[in-house]
């Protein structure tokens, strides 16, 4: 499990985003994944987000909890409510979208 | 056996089964399910996937030591667990002892969103996890098309299923995987494309009024198998498959004979009554008395220690024992003996599947040695002609399977010919006796027949068939040159023929009593006659008599004269002499 943790931007209020990262072993498919996702967050969240990556190849049984089948799958845990993003998130637009981080219209 | 798909010898086959435990099925599979291969089970909704997977799960864990893994797509584990517990199966029980684990798997399409490529590894995580943390030997899959409606990407997933199946396979697990029935296709999502070697149909059809489910083994790899669509149910134990098939014409034969309760039926049968473990048929008209020789048969069967169960689709038990106490059956002690039981239902309540099933259970539950059904008719509207045939046939083929004596009452609509519209039932049954209404006179008898009793001499004669407070009698009915007499004309007859032998001997005996008054007058006349006769006679000695006296008398005058006129000594002579020889003797 790897953890990666920023500071709270001064423009934003502190709103802390928790975000599971699952994967399975370490094939570029998650490699890229985990990639993507640290530089969405880099560019949209700086300073307030937290990514959680959880090896379903070691911690099997964590696939039941938040309801994994597709690997690799981002869940947000917080800000409520829960979502999901499934695949390697190399379709930014989608992936704002998913995270609800785009202003409606 | 009509409609044969199903080879009752299964043939050597090198493709392992998994017994399924779930009754009958494993009779049309000849043995089960492809052991380590995914089956798909697809129906329509509600026609009992998701319990026959369920009951595929507990059945392998309880009876056959296989644990195995529930992934349910659609209901949650706490509904589920209610849900089969309607059938009995603990399934809670069962997931603390860790023969079965279950997994809810669920997935908002509205919560999710599809970035990139991906695949279903995770689905793969949590089933291997699954199995392996209970060792599991089978796999439900419960509904897996549900991840089409949540998984945007449809080829993807198309993909993963066929590399999931591929990986239950490698797996060793015998997996169950249900699926929605399609329009054109056997599933909505063509999941039969993947699971290859087994595909079982099912079927919640509505036929009049009544539902009924049915089974169809539509494929199965490397096996033989029944083809037809069997019905099945679900029951309070589980669901139970009726295959028709999958019995055979191989019962025990008793030559054992038991008595009907009626003497004289008896009488007809060869004078010792019907074999056991036969089942025969009573046919009659409304109001011919099917119920009181049922009543009369089942009384005489309990009383000889038979237990003996009673299904009546027409009466309440209550209404039956009072109805038969009234001609002197007494069948309250029985029931409370424990030796008689019944069970009664309306035919319209369920389908007919569901009344043989209750049967069934009635039967293997009381263990009867003669079993009663009053009236099967009444069932027949339960169902099409053929399925009550069918089930009827079962029905047969399982109670003489266990040497269960059964007496099948038949009630015939007036004005059908008896015959006919029993011939379909009619070959199935040993024995078959009919009873009828004899109308004329102004009044209405019963008459019995025995049309039919396979295997012993019996009586081809009509009996009038009585009904007394006393019981049944069942006694001769006159034929003569006008036909059968029955009832009233039958005693008029007898009357008749009675009056008509006390006249010719009314008329012998006048004959008679005349004849010996003219032999008494004739001898009256004889003895008449003989006194004449006897009287004349003695007459005729008295003149006899008086005239020797005459002529003594005379002579000795004579002799007193001669002597008087000193007449000679020829005196012995004659007075003619005397008195001729006089005047000559003095001439010579």
């Amino acid at each position: 499990m790897k953890t990666k943790k920023s500071s709270a931007s001064p423009r934003q209020p502190a709103k802390l985003w928790q975000l599971r990262l699952y994967v399975m072993d370490t094939t570029p498919k998650s490699e890229t994944a985990f990639a993507n996702l640290k530089k969405f967050c880099e560019s949209h969240l700086k300073g307030r987000y937290r990514i959680t990556v959880i090896d379903l190849l070691k911690r099997p049984h964590l696939a039941k909890g938040d309801q994994i089948l597709a690997i690799p799958t981002v869940v947000r845990k917080l800000p409520k409510p829960v979502r999901t993003i499934l695949g390697n998130l190399s379709d930014t637009e989608r992936v704002l979208v998913g995270l609800d981080l785009r202003p409606a219209g | 056996m009509k409609n044969n798909g199903h080879k009752s010898t299964s043939p050597v086959t090198l493709l392992p089964k998994c017994p399924t435990g779930i009754q009958g099925l494993d009779e049309i599979t000849g043995g089960g399910l492809p052991r380590g291969r995914p089956t798909l089970m697809c129906g329509g909704p509600g026609c009992g996937k998701t319990l026959f997977a369920a009951e595929f799960l507990v059945r392998g864990a309880v009876q056959f030591g296989e644990p195995g893994v529930f992934m349910a797509f659609e209901e949650t584990e706490a509904e589920l667990k209610a849900n089969v517990a309607s059938l009995g199966f603990d399934l809670a029980g069962l997931v603390r002892r860790k023969k079965i684990a279950i997994d809810y798997v669920r997935i908002e399409r509205s919560e999710v969103q599809e970035s990139g490529e991906y695949d279903l590894e995770g689905l793969f995580v949590r089933l291997n996890h699954a199995i392996d943390s209970i060792g599991a030997r089978r796999v439900v899959l419960d509904t897996l098309e549900a991840l089409f409606a949540s998984l945007p990407n449809e080829a993807i997933l198309r993909a993963e299923l066929r590399r999931l199946f591929r990986w239950l396979k490698d797996k060793g697990v015998t997996a169950v995987i249900t699926a929605e029935r399609g329009r054109e296709q056997l599933t909505r999502h063509g999941l039969e494309e993947y699971v290859s070697d087994c595909v079982i149909l099912l079927d919640h059809r509505v036929n009049e009024q009544i539902a009924t489910r049915h089974l169809r083994v539509v494929k199965y790899r490397g096996a033989l198998h029944g083809t037809n669509e069997f019905p099945f149910l679900i029951g309070a134990e589980g669901i139970s498959v009726l295959p028709i098939t999958s019995l055979g014409l191989n019962h025990k034969i008793s030559a054992e004979r038991i008595a009907t309760g009626i003497p004289r039926l008896d009488a007809m049968l060869g004078g010792r009554g019907f074999f056991r473990g036969s089942s025969i048929l009573l046919t009659g008209t409304p109001g011919t008395g099917k119920t009181i020789v049922a009543a009369n048969f089942a009384q005489a069967a309990a009383r000889r220690g038979e237990r003996t169960l009673f299904f009546s689709f027409e009466e309440s038990p209550n209404q039956i024992i009072r109805n038969v106490h009234s001609i002197g059956l007494r069948l309250e002690p029985l029931v409370k003996g424990g030796l008689l039981r019944f069970h009664a239902a309306r035919p319209s309540l369920y389908g007919l599947e569901m009344h043989l099933a209750t049967m069934f259970k009635e039967i293997i539950a009381f263990q009867p040695d003669v079993v009663i059904i009053d009236p099967i008719t009444s069932l027949m509207d339960a169902g099409t002609a053929s399925e009550c045939r069918a089930m009827v046939t079962r029905l047969v083929d399982y109670l003489k399977a266990g040497q269960v004596t059964t007496l099948f009452t038949s009630l015939t609509q007036a004005g059908h010919s008896l015959q006919q519209s029993e011939a379909s039932m009619s070959s199935l049954m040993d024995s078959w006796l009919l009873l009828q209404d004899f109308e004329g006179n102004g009044e209405r008898n019963r008459v019995l027949y025995v049309l039919k009793a396979r295997g012993m001499a019996h009586s081809n004669q009509i009996r009038e068939f009585l009904i007394s407070d006393r019981g049944i009698d069942l006694v001769d009915a006159y034929i003569g040159p006008s036909g059968v007499l029955t009832g009233a004309a039958r005693v008029a007859q007898t009357a008749r023929e009675k009056a008509e032998a006390l006249a010719s001997q009314q008329e012998a005996a006048r004959r008679q009593r005349e004849l010996k008054r003219k032999r008494v007058a004739l001898e009256q006349q004889i003895s008449g006659l003989r006194s004449e006769h006897e009287a004349s006679a003695e007459e005729l000695r008295q003149i006899d008599e008086q005239v020797g006296t005459q002529t003594r008398l005379l002579t000795t005058e004579r002799t007193e004269l001669g002597r008087l006129r000193q007449a000679d000594v020829s005196l012995p002579m004659g007075i003619g002499s005397a008195r001729g020889n006089s005047k000559p003797k003095s001439k010579r």
